[in-house]
This record gives C-alpha cells, sequence and structure tokens, in this order.
C-alpha cells in the first residue's frame, strides 16, 4: 500500500467519533418562529445594519452592508418582521448587534436558477463572492472576496480545497463532499478562476473513503484537472499550514500567509457557498451543520438558516440526554463553549456538540512531568511546557522570544498532557498579556 | 437568556487523551512486576520485607511531606513507584533499616526539598540508593546466593560484577575475559544463559535481564517510554565496551565481552526504569539520543576505568544534571522558520 501523505511534525490522534453523523444524509431544519441574525459574523469590521424594528424583511434579502475592505455582506433567512434590534453574545463571547425577527413560519423557499458563470471574468466572480457575503465556513469566517484578491506581486500555484475536517465529531464536511460532488467541483473551477490557479488539489482524510472514492469518480467523469489526495488521519491537519505541508509539502514562513508560497485554501463549505453565490447567484444565509455528541438524542447533519437559535436545533434533534455536560459551537478540539439556547447559529458554525460526562472526561491535574509529549504533539515545533512555566511566572516577554506567537491555538498539548495542565489555555492568557510588539513603519 | 441548564463553560480542546499521570506511574509499577517476582522467587522471603520497607519509607515520606505542603499527591502513584524502584535496587541480605532510609531520602531531600513531583532534577530513587551506598557501603555490598544454586563458601554470594572487578584486581594470570575468569576461579555461573534469566546473585529487582526487557517492551507498547533512551543508552555502552572492554584481560582493542556486561549487574533497570523517567530525562527525541549515550559512555568508565564494579546508578545521576543544558540545545525547530544559519549564531 502506497503511504498516505501527511504533515511531518507534531499532531494527534483523538477519537474521531465521526460515526455518530457521517451516515446520515443532509437535511433542512426548515424556519422555525425566531432568528437572531448577529451583524458581525466574520473577522473585520461589523457589518452595518439596514433595517429598523417593525419592517418587513424576505428570504435573501440584504439586512447588513459591508462596512469596509474587511467585512462582509449579512442576509435575511427568512420572511418576517423585524421585532428588536439587541446586543448578543456569539458562543466566542464576542458581544454583537443582532437582528431579531419574527418569521411567518414555514414558508416556501426562495427557488433560484442556475447561470453561465463560464462567461464572467475574474473580478465579477469576486464581485459576486463579496456581494454574497462568504466567509471562511471551516470556523475562521475571515471574508473569502479579500483571500481570493491576489496581490499583484503574488503568483498562485496551487488552489487547495480542504475536505480534511480534522475535528473530531463533525461530518458537515463530509456529507457535502458525498451528496453535493458536482456542485463542489464546478465551485472549485469557478475559485480557481478568480484567482488565476493552474492546479486545483482537495485534500481529504482517509477516513472518509466513500468521499474520496465519489468525487474522484465525479471528477473523471467532468474532465479531470483536480487532484484528490487522501491524506493520513493526523489532527490538525484542517489547518492551512499543516494542509499546505501535506499537499505542496511547503511550509508557509512564520507570520505569512498561504499565498507567500503560491497557496489558497478554501474550505469545502466555503466552494459549496461559492457555487451558490456564483452560479444560483444565491447569498450565504444557510449552511451545512453538524449536530452531534453524546449529549443529544439524535445527531445528525442539517441545513440550518444562520440566525436559528441552538435551542431550536437540539430540539429538532430529539432534546439533550440526561448526561450532557457540555454545549460546544464547532469541533472538540477548538469550539467555544456556551450555555445560553438563544445563541444563534452563524456563517462559521460547522458543529453544534453536546458532549456527555464520559466524553469530556479529563485527567486529574498534576505537576509537570516534563514528559515531553506536549513538545511531540506541537505542530508548530513549539516547546509549550517551557512556555506554560514562562506564562505562570507572568514572564510573558519571555514567552514571546519562545515563539508563543506562532501558537495557533489548535490544543494538540493540553489534548495530550497526561498532568491535564492547561497549556493551550494559558497560551491564549499569555498573548493577551503579552507586551505588544512595536508598530512597524 | 436560559440559566437552568450547567453547561461546562471552559476553554477548548474539549477532549483530552485518556493517559493520566496516575495511569503513566501505575504503567511502570506493572511493568516492574515481572522482575519482582523473580527476585522475591529466588532471594526468598527477606526480598518481600525489603520491597515492603522501601514502598512504606516512600510513602510516609510523600505523607509527611504533603502535610508540610498542605497539598495531596499520595493518589498519583509516584511515591510507591519511587518506594518500589529502591527496594529493587537493594542487596536481599541489607539490615531493613537501610532500604527505609533510602526511601525517606529519597522523597524528602531528593524529590520534595525541590518542590515535588516534576522540580527534581535526580531521579529520586537513584539519589537514595546512592545516599545509603556511600553512607553504608560494605552493608550494600553484602550479596546472597539465590535460592536455585549452591555457591561455594569461598565465593558466597558476590555478584558477577563484583566478583570479576575485585578479583581481577590483583590476578596475574591469564584469561581472555570475565566468564573466563569466572570459571577459572568456580564461580558456579553456567554461561550468558543464567545472566540472562536472573540465575545469579544481585539486587532484587536487577537480576532477570529477560523479565526487565518484557516489562519494557510493555512500556513501549503503551508509549509511556520511547526506544531512544533504553536503545541508545544500551548501544554506546555495547560499543565501548566492545572496544575497550577488554584491554583489561588480554589487552587488547575490539576484543570485551559485551553480552556480559549487557546482562549483569543493574544495567537493564537502569536502561529502561531509571534513564527513561521523564522528570529527569530530556523533553525530545533528539535530547533523549544524546542523553542515552551519555548514560552508557559513563556506565562504561566507572565499570571499567572507576573503583566501583557497578556504575549505573552513578552515570544516570550525572546525566541527569546535564539534562537542562541537553534540553537547552535540542529544542524542536519552529514550524516556517528556517534553522539560524552557521556563523548568524552569538
Amino acid at each position: 500500500m502506497k503511504s498516505l501523505e501527511t504533515f511531518s511534525k507534531g499532531g494527534v490522534h483523538p477519537g474521531d467519533n465521526k460515526a455518530l453523523s457521517n451516515k446520515i444524509a443532509i437535511r433542512s431544519l426548515g424556519v422555525k418562529s425566531t432568528l437572531i441574525i448577529p451583524m458581525s459574523q466574520h473577522i473585520g469590521a461589523p457589518a452595518e445594519c439596514l433595517v429598523n424594528v417593525g419592517d418587513e424583511v424576505k428570504e435573501g434579502m440584504l439586512i447588513g452592508k459591508s462596512a469596509g475592505f474587511v467585512s462582509a455582506n449579512i442576509y435575511c433567512s427568512a420572511a418576517g418582521v423585524v421585532k428588536e434590534i439587541k446586543d448578543i453574545y456569539l458562543a466566542s463571547g464576542m458581544k454583537v448587534k443582532a437582528v431579531v425577527i419574527e418569521t411567518s413560519g414555514e414558508q416556501e423557499a426562495v427557488k433560484y436558477e442556475e447561470s453561465d458563470w463560464q462567461q464572467l471574468s475574474p473580478k465579477e466572480i469576486i464581485d459576486k463572492v463579496a456581494a454574497a457575503g462568504i466567509v471562511g465556513m471551516g470556523g475562521a469566517t475571515f471574508p473569502v472576496h479579500v483571500k481570493y484578491m491576489v496581490p499583484p506581486d503574488a503568483k498562485v500555484d496551487a488552489l487547495v480545497i480542504n475536505g480534511v475536517e480534522c475535528e473530531p465529531y463533525l461530518t458537515a464536511d463530509h456529507r457535502l463532499m458525498l451528496e453535493k460532488g458536482e456542485q463542489l467541483i464546478t465551485g472549485m473551477r469557478i475559485i480557481a478562476k478568480a484567482i488565476g490557479a493552474p492546479r486545483i488539489c482537495i485534500g481529504i482524510e482517509e477516513n472518509k473513503p466513500d468521499a474520496i472514492k465519489n468525487l474522484e469518480e465525479l471528477i473523471a467523469k467532468n474532465g479531470g484537472g483536480i487532484e484528490v489526495h487522501p491524506l493520513m488521519m493526523k489532527y490538525p491537519q484542517g489547518d492551512e499550514k499543516q494542509l499546505l505541508k501535506a499537499i505542496l509539502n511547503k511550509e508557509i514562513p512564520s507570520g505569512k500567509l498561504p499565498i507567500a508560497i503560491g497557496g489558497v485554501v478554501s474550505n469545502v463549505g466555503t466552494v459549496n457557498a461559492v457555487y451558490e453565490a456564483v452560479v444560483l447567484n444565491k447569498p450565504l444565509y444557510e449552511r451545512v451543520v453538524t449536530v452531534t455528541g453524546r449529549g443529544v438524542k439524535n445527531p445528525g447533519n442539517f441545513i440550518i438558516k444562520v440566525g436559528t437559535r441552538v435551542g431550536d436545533v437540539i430540539e429538532e434533534c430529539g432534546g439533550f440526554t440526561d448526561d450532557a455536560v457540555k454545549l460546544i459551537m464547532g469541533g472538540p478540539m477548538m469550539g467555544f463553549t456556551f450555555c445560553d439556547l438563544d445563541t444563534p447559529v452563524i456563517k462559521g458554525t460547522s458543529g453544534i456538540l453536546v458532549l456527555s460526562a464520559a466524553e469530556a472526561k479529563k485527567s486529574t491535574r498534576t505537576a509537570c512531568l516534563s514528559c515531553g509529549r506536549c513538545l511531540k504533539a506541537c505542530p508548530t515545533g513549539l516547546q509549550p511546557t517551557k512556555m506554560f512555566k514562562k506564562i505562570s511566572m507572568e514572564k510573558y516577554a519571555d514567552a514571546l522570544k519562545l515563539n508563543l506567537l506562532d501558537c495557533k491555538e489548535c490544543g494538540c498539548c493540553a489534548f495530550v498532557c497526561p498532568a491535564n495542565i492547561p497549556l493551550v489555555q494559558g497560551f491564549r492568557l499569555g498573548k493577551r498579556m503579552a507586551p505588544k510588539p512595536p508598530k512597524k513603519g | 437568556m436560559n440559566a437552568e441548564n450547567n453547561f461546562i463553560i471552559e476553554s477548548s480542546p474539549h477532549l483530552h487523551h485518556p493517559d493520566s499521570t496516575a495511569r503513566i506511574m501505575l504503567d511502570v509499577i506493572i511493568a516492574l512486576i515481572p522482575a519482582g517476582i523473580w527476585g522475591i522467587f529466588v532471594f526468598g522471603f527477606r526480598a518481600v520485607a525489603v520491597l515492603a520497607v522501601s514502598i512504606i519509607g516512600a510513602v510516609l515520606g510523600e505523607y509527611l511531606m504533603n502535610k508540610v505542603f498542605k497539598r495531596f499527591t499520595l493518589s498519583d502513584f509516584t511515591a510507591v513507584l519511587t518506594g518500589l524502584l529502591v527496594g529493587y535496587n537493594m542487596p536481599p541480605a541489607v539490615p531493613l533499616f537501610i532500604p527505609f532510609v533510602a526511601s525517606l531520602f529519597a522523597i524528602i531531600i531528593v524529590k520534595w526539598t525541590f518542590g515535588g513531583l516534576g522540580n527534581n532534577w535526580m531521579n529520586p530513587a537513584l539519589g537514595g540508593r546512592l545516599f545509603v551506598f556511600f553512607s553504608w557501603t560494605g552493608m550494600m555490598t553484602k550479596w546472597s546466593a539465590p535460592c536455585t544454586k549452591a555457591f561455594p563458601d569461598a565465593i558466597g554470594g558476590a555478584s558477577p560484577l563484583g566478583f570479576v572487578k575485585t578479583g581481577m584486581m590483583d590476578f596475574t594470570g591469564s584469561v581472555s575475559g570475565p566468564v573466563e575468569y569466572m570459571h577459572q576461579q568456580g564461580y558456579p555461573l553456567n554461561g550468558y544463559m543464567d545472566l540472562f534469566l536472573g540465575n545469579c546473585s544481585g539486587c532484587i529487582g536487577e537480576v532477570s535481564a529477560l523479565l526487565l526487557i518484557i516489562g519494557g517492551l510493555y512500556l513501549l507498547y503503551r508509549k509511556v517510554i520511547t526506544w531512544e533512551i533504553p536503545v541508545c543508552y544500551l548501544v554506546s555502552f555495547s560499543l565501548f565496551i566492545w572496544i575497550f572492554g577488554g584491554l583489561k584481560f588480554n589487552g587488547n582493542l575490539f576484543t570485551g565481552d559485551v553480552l556480559f556486561n549487557l546482562l549483569s549487574g543493574g544495567l537493564m533497570l537502569g536502561a529502561i526504569f531509571m534513564a527513561t523517567d521523564m522528570v529527569t530525562s530530556p523533553l525530545t527525541s533528539k535530547g533523549q539520543i544524546i542523553f542515552g549515550i551519555g548514560c552508557g559512555f559513563l556506565t562504561f568508565l566507572i565499570r571499567v576505568y572507576g573503583s566501583f564494579p557497578e556504575g549505573v546508578s552513578l552515570a544516570i545521576v550525572l546525566m541527569n544534571m546535564v539534562v537542562p543544558l541537553i534540553d537547552k540545545f535540542s529544542h524542536p525547530r519552529v514550524f516556517g522558520v528556517e534553522p539560524a544559519k552557521k556563523g548568524a549564531k552569538k
């Protein structure tokens, strides 16, 4: 057997637990009575709110206008009336303005017609993507059109599609690759045209053999030109740095973007959104979300409208089990815990995970054994135990010298630590407390 | 706002590897058990008493220090493990106060004066053993014969390494190596097999190389230890012995008796269970390789040129001292950062 590609340094193997939901087809969750749509679901400036209390809104209507270069439009996801505009907290803890909409209940979905994208110029494609309010759907939520505007002095060698889904439990991208393969292939070609990429690769971990097979067959039927790279299973392979190392065997220099080595990375969910925006002219206001974990009765994969309350989603899935202890937005390695069931699903929500007590079990905290497991697990080659000791002594400048800012907070160190030391949690603190570097220029 | 639920709020990651400190220590204890049972079998009830006193001493020491520092650390099994290792490093006939003192010294002085688990720079069990070894050298080198074979009165229970070392000091005849010398002097050793199986005298837990290796394989399987330290230790030691070990006997290079040296004394116990102590060994694979090679070299130096027959404990403790230095120069390369060019360093 040919050995599979992967990144070389660090990484961990948490149990993937994808069997809970990877056989369950995507279905629509429908329209719930209340939608809470935040005006900031992306990195960058919050969108400018275009509606007032009492206004009537429709599905696909622009209600938040991009307010800067790095910002994104926000669309209404169902017809109804604006009931309130208030500040809410997202699962990440961020306080944002949100439009609360009382919907008219179950309603007929708006129909979108296919259009010919081949006629569009790269600029027109990027404009359409920008207009649709698309952000990185793997969870990073960086406005995608900004990423696709390649600087004039840079050259794109390859568009790398992230079908890795290395976060345990999540299966939304897996289901998309199985059910919407053709759309995804078109979406990839659209992005490649927009950025001028001569080569398209898609990385998929080996725990999704059906997705690999499906895409390979569809690509062959569709005229080829897209490389499918089956990858060895290892977290955090879905990170841009690890993915490009695995597929292109190049390292993004510290502090630089993927374009520095000629790569542009997009997630499968994003590709799907690009397809819908460019071909169907449908803005981004709903997405595929995995609802899973042993703390929820009926896990599954759903198309959920942005703004849907998590409480409504959980109810649709049969409710919590008795031993549910943790509610997480995103995956178990990097997701955010929250407790407010009014928290809405947003563009970056790849999963809603409810862990049972057994799944959330951690070891007892003890002193550091210097076992070195955190160093071996760190995909960035940092020395977590040393950095943590500096940070616990409040020597933040010393922690910076140990490349604290290179930490991407993937959590591998804290996952493997037998002494259960909150390593990555400490680094988050350290980054906040560390003296800011002097601004250049 | 829904405030009825009690969901845990904390920073990610939300999953954790099943290993814990206690589980690691328990695994080491499990891996040590076969060799200990063999020790009890060949040295009798006396060995049980020594092991029991060692463990009691260590647990008592840990309990006292817990009282002093108002912490509770007995549940991580590290004290039990230290006690067990102290016991394994005792000659079976040792007066019972010695293992007790060794365990107390290991826990209170070596481990807790530096802040308890994780902060000690020296392997506690070895520190304890060395303390009593230099305090009561006579009693620490009085061996007993295993029950499995008869020893002539003139030899008593002398350990193979000690017997050869003392004997060769004023030996004027000619032999090709340690095994031939032992044969000539009437030492009841039935070839390498006796050493491999543990059919000889020595400390309680060190005699059976076979069972210690089995324990080591279990630890490798459980990923408690990695290959670097034991393999580099044994390989570098073997190389040095092979090259220079023969000089004492027939004066030729490349004639050292590797097998005899590998299988006798505390080498296996040291290389598999003591040098691999996480707290006192380097963090990275590169560092562990350097550490292992250093241990092998020092053990060779002490065994062949030192005045003691055995060099494992001292070699490991000496290498423990340089671990911070090794760690400093063996850190991993940061992703996306080119390694500093030669000459660019200050």
